[in-house]
């Protein structure tokens, strides 16, 4: 082979290392000390108490012999809670369907003013922050147990969701269109309603029905604290120790789940 | 020393893709296989190192037979069989020196390639080679940061760490432009004599084949239908190859690799 | 024949295609109404309540001004105790979920058997919400951190797993096959050829659910399992609404926070 070879090599040629993800040494073992800290106090400050690990496995294995053979003797029951959960889940994707335009509208930086615009976004960031559960809790002690804390709660929920997308889906309309309206003089309103709404119903109608999904799956958890549907007769199940009527629920609740997504995202797939 | 004989190869039960084939290939010899797309030409290659099972027939190299060897005896065969691919086949993502030092997966354990701890002679051999091909300043950039005749130099280095016994190349140029092309094939051609390593070539490019290699085999419907040197490859041998193939392919394989890469890709 | 009887019908229909689209629209929408009608009609609700409810819901806020902050020590090491929740929890599923996207992933498990096991841990992890899992880690655990974070853990593993088998199925096949061939042994060839593909997958995936797993840990607590959940609990059942109202905003600020971060990180890392 040519010369430079044989003429022996220096010593940096015969180590290589990989140039390191962070290039500056100090924030490189700054981050990794930092996060090594951060484990070790975490994990330390655990409450990890062998006891009662030891305890939960038997508490876990008397849960497991209690819950098979699951228990479908009192169907009428975890249909009522389905059907429920279904009410629920539709009325909330209209209520939150319908409420999302003016919000998204409010909330699009291409056509609000800009306080407006302020006060559509600050709407979708606070039904965003708090899990729907949370709200919840809060709605059942504001109207009671049952299925309309349910109804609000999701609303609120799918509002969060459908309005952002909504929102940013306006933000990148056909801008041409809306000019060729205000060119022949229509109203605000009016260029709304022909320019911008054709533009956006589309994405509107596949949202609604991957929030429809999205809300039955919701529906079953924020019954948990007492917002009606499944959820709520899943936990009255939990807390009576009716654990095989628990998993029999927990199972269809899987099942309905599975078949929602795999429908859902047909149609949407169909829609697209 | 490679020895194939009587190779077959069938996928499912469809008609085979290679009909009973032989070839000797000797010594530091460069060899360019030609022939139209779907003449078995990357499935001979991929036999060798068995990327692709044999159906039928031996394939010797240097007296080890390939065709039946298990699991951990094939992974020792391939590290003596370099493989050069039309696509590069590097890993993007991973600097040309790790790329390089995959030629010596086969050989170093496995916390070495994990932690990046490779061998000091490797090291020096990857910088040896980067420096013969050109490409030595690149050591700590991403491979996907190089140019196509810059990318296929690092498959090169990455086939040669492997300090094989024969170089296998598929299309090696067939990405590339006509500058990049030359150079690789020069290449290949230079370090063929400087290991004395036999080099196999599949090659769309009949004019790159002639001028850069010593022997050119033709095949066609999964046989060798021409073994000669470029002289005697004339218009009845080329027609004979190429003959009842759309013009179009038959044009591109006279002219060049740019035009090639149109109909391959 | 046939194939020209075919034809024939494609035309026909092609050429009632508009009709029959405004026919499809008009059942969409009477199966949309029919639905609303049922639900409305026969939903367990007491209509009364309905139309308290904005009064009711007023009142709540009223009663939440202005906040109170004179728990704000206790409210504020919750809000850590839920941060190292979701931390751990994405931090030990993110590894537990790397095998079974391995075994997932069609192009890369070892057999048919493993396909399916790994699929069948995916699909059940991830049917079963946080919660739902969360009622179960209390019944075997008592209420507590520990039984949050397992709660958040197997949610999240079926999430990660789907994601990152996905991306496993969707990597580059040649040097994997370039690898194969200078004769490195499988681990090896993961090792170069398909984790560096993975990686930046990876790390969107883990920020992702880390994001996801915060606001999740907020609620945990509402059945037991641990973080700022209990507070927020303890709060609602004494009726101090004021302190619910700073645990409210304790929970906005932190989700915003944690959202802020993961697409700080999102931008910064990939």
């Amino acid at each position: 082979m040519s010369g430079s070879a044989e003429r022996g090599v220096p010593s940096s040629r015969r180590h290589w290392r990989k140039p390191p993800f962070i290039a500056n040494p100090l924030l490189r073992w700054g981050l990794v000390v930092g996060v090594a800290i951060y484990a070790i106090w975490a994990i330390s400050i655990l409450p990890f108490d062998l006891d009662r690990i030891s305890q939960g496995m038997t508490r876990a294995a008397r849960i497991f012999s209690g819950a098979f053979p699951p228990n479908f003797d009192r169907y009428e029951l975890l249909i009522d809670g389905f059907l429920e959960s279904l009410q629920i889940a539709i009325l909330a994707t209209l209520l939150g369907l319908a409420l999302s335009v003016p919000i998204a509208f409010m909330a699009a930086r291409n056509i609000a003013a800009k306080p407006i615009y302020l006060i559509g976004r600050a709407i979708i960031i606070l039904a965003r922050s708090f899990h729907p559960v949370i709200v919840a809790i809060l709605f059942v002690k504001a109207v009671g147990f049952g299925p309309v804390a349910g109804i609000l709660t999701l609303t609120l929920y799918s509002i969060g969701f459908v309005a952002k997308m909504l929102a940013e889906r306006i933000e990148e309309i056909d801008w041409g269109q809306v000019e060729a309206l205000r060119a022949s003089g229509t109203r605000y309103i009016g260029v709304l309603q022909f320019a911008v709404l054709p533009q956006i119903m589309p994405r509107q109608i596949g949202l609604g029905i991957y929030q429809l999904d999205s809300n039955l799956r919701a529906s079953a958890v924020v019954g948990i604290v007492g917002a009606g549907g499944i959820g709520s007769t899943l936990m009255n199940a939990f807390g009576r120790y009716d654990y095989d009527f628990a998993l029999a629920i927990t199972l269809v609740i899987i099942g309905v789940i599975l078949v929602s997504e795999a429908v859902s995202g047909r149609i949407r797939r169909n829609i697209g | 020393m490679l020895r194939i004989q009587n190779l077959v190869k069938r996928y499912g039960h469809g008609e085979p893709v290679l009909r009973g084939l032989n070839l000797d290939v000797a010594g530091e010899s460069v060899v360019s296989i030609i022939g139209a797309s779907g003449a078995g030409k990357s499935t001979l290659l991929r036999c060798i190192n068995r990327l692709v099972e044999p159906s039928e027939g031996s394939i010797e190299l240097n007296g080890l037979e390939l065709t039946t060897l298990k699991r951990e005896e094939l992974r020792k065969a391939r590290r003596r069989i370099g493989m050069i691919f039309q696509g590069f086949n590097l890993v993007d993502r991973l600097t040309v020196m790790e790329n390089v030092q995959c030629g010596r997966l086969g050989y170093i354990p496995y916390w070495r390639a994990a932690l990046r701890k490779y061998p000091a002679e490797d090291i020096e051999r990857a910088y040896h080679l980067m420096e013969r091909v050109g490409i030595a300043h690149y050591a700590n950039k991403r491979a996907d940061a190089l140019s196509g005749g810059e990318r296929q130099r690092v498959g090169v280095v990455r086939a040669l760490m492997q300090q094989p016994e024969i170089l296998l190349a598929d299309e090696p140029t067939a990405s590339l432009d006509p500058v990049s092309s030359r150079q690789i094939m020069e290449l290949l051609q230079n370090l063929s004599q400087e290991l004395s390593l036999p080099v196999l070539i599949n090659i769309h490019n009949v004019a790159e084949a002639r001028e850069y290699t010593q022997r050119i085999v033709g095949m066609r419907f999964g046989k060798l239908i021409f073994d000669g040197a470029p002289a005697d490859l004339d218009q009845e041998a080329m027609d004979a190859v190429y003959s009842g193939t759309p013009g179009e392919e038959r044009q591109q394989a006279d002219v060049g690799p740019a035009q090639a890469q149109a109909v391959v890709s | 024949m046939t194939l020209q009887t075919t034809t024939t019908v494609a035309e026909r229909t092609w050429a009632r295609y508009t009709p029959q689209q405004r026919w499809k629209r008009f059942a969409t929408m009477l199966v949309v109404a029919a639905a609303v009608v049922w639900a409305v009609e026969s939903i367990d609700i007491i209509w009364p309540w309905v139309w308290d409810a904005p009064a009711q819901v007023g009142d709540l806020f009223g009663r939440m001004v202005p906040p109170d902050v004179s728990n704000l020590q206790a409210i504020l090491w919750a809000l850590v105790e839920t941060l190292n929740i979701a931390t751990i929890a994405t931090f030990v599923a993110v590894f537990v979920s790397l095998p079974i996207a391995y075994i997932a992933a069609q192009n890369t498990t070892p057999n048919r058997f493993t396909l399916w096991l790994g699929r069948f841990i995916l699909v059940s992890s991830r049917s079963v919400n946080t919660l739902i899992w969360a009622l179960l880690f209390v019944a075997i655990f008592g209420p507590g951190v520990l039984a949050g974070i397992i709660a958040i853990m197997f949610r999240s593993i079926g999430f990660l797993g789907k994601l990152l088998g996905e991306a496993i199925e969707e990597i580059d096949r040649r040097p994997v096959e370039a690898l194969e061939a200078t004769g490195a042994s499988r681990a090896k060839v993961v090792l170069y050829a398909i984790v560096p593909q993975v990686i930046p997958t990876f790390f969107a995936v883990s920020v992702l659910r880390w994001d996801i797993n915060l606001r999740e840990s907020t609620v945990l607590g509402l059945v037991g399992a641990g973080g700022i959940g209990v507070i927020l609990q303890g709060a609602i059942d004494t009726l101090a609404w004021q302190t619910v109202a700073t645990i409210l905003l304790a929970i906005i600020a932190l989700v915003i926070l944690g959202e802020a971060l993961a697409a700080w990180l999102r931008k910064k890392v990939i």
